[in-house]
């Protein structure tokens, strides 16, 4: 938990706008580090760059200035590419699009197929992959054939085969029904916690943000918060300044404190929250 | 198993013929396809036909699946058939108007309907009983010689790999849209052709925006997968030519030697070329 994976230091990146030929800067000068095991979750309202910072953490996107180290790899060296892509497993929202075969281990196998990784050890990664991810049962279906949660528990075993070290998720969940959301977040928590795997979650949902040990909101390309859940979602006003919203116990309990009670502000779940209140009945009685 | 529903033709199974290696089954049916132009009687016919149906009864797919394959193309063997009956020249039968059949006539047109006939059994045999992507598979490995002179290999069976596997996501999102569209008003159905093409515009644009969206967002989903084309690439699937190959081979071999032999020993039928 202590030593730094990912180094990021005064990150900038522009897309280059064709049409008006002007530069739009997408990122302006983040600096973050992500501890190796630790699962961090990344907030921020739509456009303010979460997936562009997520895509220079495995050398899709580069800095327009400043660095971004992955183990001390440079992601701006090309030669080092492929170690990089290696290192930092991608999930992108739309499990369709992240699939290349029709039929599940075949999927699977395309991270270390690339990679040249020999016969044996293809099977060994892949089969190891599919029952970190529950889905050893499916390995011979057609992909199209299994539910949104289900698809995209395929799309993180395609990468778990990489055998990464750190898994970046970009709002893996967004086209998934509930119970397809808790299947992600279920397999993802025991990544991280069975496996040591560091996690980096971008999310739209609050209730999964919760569940990280850090929590790093961005607004227009730079680091506005950051902290424990515990510590960030308490600041209600704040976060709703910054375009976005706050788990519903915590909200709960922040306007209750407004109108003057005296609660502890750092609850985070509805459970907790009912706890705090019946605690702060028996007081008042 | 429902797996490979993709082109509707795969039927799953694990038989001799399942088994095969998917180049020596490629190779086999081109050998096969040979032999359909090449016989020149209808001895051979016979001989060709109990072997096919000994193929197909070996695999174990239901003949209507096999027959099925045969259905979109039966018009096109029929014009065939009729073309050549009553346009080759030779010993007239019988005239009818402007229309003589001749002895020829007949034989030859029997002669292309057994060809078409055949070349179509051989081949949807193959798709039937080979998964989509051993096939493609198969394919790669067999034209990887010829990227010496260019030619993509990789590139060709990762196109097809894809493009199987889009097919029924593609096919969801048209019937999708169509829907939508049907729910706004739309109407599909009335008109003559030009206008139901026209009605196809609001169909296609949104399909062909979300294909390329597709395509982009897939592109990125393979480079962090470390993609880099073909080269050094290792493989899940082993294609290792075994027993059953050697089986398949000599049982080709035999059938070629009797088809030759039969054309040697009692030469062309009527109206054969
Ligand atoms: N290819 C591109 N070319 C030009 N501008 C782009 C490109 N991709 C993204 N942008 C711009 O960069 C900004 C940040 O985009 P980004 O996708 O990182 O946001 P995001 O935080 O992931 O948003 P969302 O929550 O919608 O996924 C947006 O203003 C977007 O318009
Ligand atoms: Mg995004």
């Amino acid at each position: 938990m202590h030593t730094d994976i990912i180094t990021i230091s005064q990150l900038c990146f522009q897309y280059h706008n064709e049409e008006t030929g002007l530069d739009i800067p997408v990122l302006q000068g983040i600096d973050l580090t992500v501890k190796k095991g630790e699962f961090l979750a990344v907030l921020g309202h739509n456009g303010s760059g979460k997936s562009t910072l997520a895509k220079h953490l495995n050398a899709i996107l580069t800095p327009t200035s400043g660095k971004v180290l992955v183990e001390g790899i440079d992601t701006a060296d090309e030669k080092r590419l492929y170690d990089i892509r290696q290192r930092v497993g991608m999930v992108f929202q739309n499990p369709d699009n992240q699939m290349v075969a029709n039929i599940v281990e075949e999927d699977v196998a395309f991270a270390p197929e690339n990679l040249g990784v020999p016969r044996d050890e293809i099977r060994k990664r892949v089969d190891a992959a599919l029952e970190s991810v529950g889905m050893t049962k499916f390995k011979q279906h057609a992909p199209h054939m299994l539910s949104g949660g289900q698809k995209q528990r395929i799309a993180i075993a395609g990468v778990l085969a990489m055998q990464p070290d750190i898994l970046v998720l970009d709002e893996p969940t967004a086209m998934l029904d509930p119970s397809g959301r808790k299947e992600i977040m279920q397999a993802i928590k025991r990544l991280n916690r069975e496996q040591g795997m560091t996690v980096v979650l971008i999310t739209h949902y609050m209730d999964e943000a919760v569940q990280a040990d850090r929590v790093v909101v961005i607004d227009h390309g730079t680091i506005r918060m950051e902290g424990t859940p515990q510590a960030v979602f308490p600041k209600v006003k704040e976060l709703k300044g910054l375009g976005l919203d706050t788990p519903q116990a915590t909200e709960l309990i922040y306007l209750l404190n407004q109108k003057g009670a005296n609660l502890n502000p750092e609850i985070l779940d509805s459970e907790t929250c009912v706890a705090e209140l019946l605690r702060n009945i028996e007081i008042n009685r | 198993m429902l797996k490979d529903i993709t082109l509707g033709q795969y039927f799953p199974g694990n038989t001799v013929v399942h088994r095969l290696d998917p180049r020596a089954k490629i190779l086999l049916v081109l050998a096969y396809i040979v032999f359909v132009f090449s016989i020149k009687n209808f001895v051979g016919y016979a001989l060709l036909a109990a072997f096919t149906l000994a193929c197909i009864f070996i695999s174990q797919v239901p003949i209507r699946f096999v027959l099925k394959g045969l259905k979109p193309i039966v018009v096109f063997i029929v014009i065939t058939g009729l073309f050549n009956l009553f346009l080759t020249d030779g010993e007239p039968i019988f005239t009818w108007w402007i229309f003589t059949v001749t002895k020829e006539g007949v034989g030859f047109a029997a002669f292309m309907i057994l060809r078409l006939f055949f070349l179509i059994l051989g081949t949807s045999l193959l798709t039937l009983t080979t998964s989509p992507i051993a096939l493609t598979d198969g394919l790669e490995q067999l034209l990887s010689p010829f990227k010496k002179i260019g030619l993509p290999a990789h590139e060709l069976a990762m196109m097809m790999t894809i493009a199987l596997r889009f097919i029924p996501t593609l096919m969801e999102e048209t019937d999708k849209i169509i829907k939508a569209q049907s729910a706004r008003g739309a109407d599909f159905e009335s008109g003559n052709i030009l206008r139901r093409a026209k009605a196809m515009v609001p169909i296609l644009i949104p399909l062909f925006i979300s294909a390329f969206r597709r395509a982009d967002e897939l592109a990125t989903a393979m480079e962090c997968r470390c993609y880099r084309g073909g080269e050094n690439r290792t493989r899940l699937r082993e294609l290792k030519l075994g027993k059953v190959d050697l089986g398949g081979v000599l049982a080709f071999l035999l059938l070629g030697i009797a088809v030759f032999g039969l054309n040697f020993w009692l030469g062309p039928s009527v109206g054969v070329r």
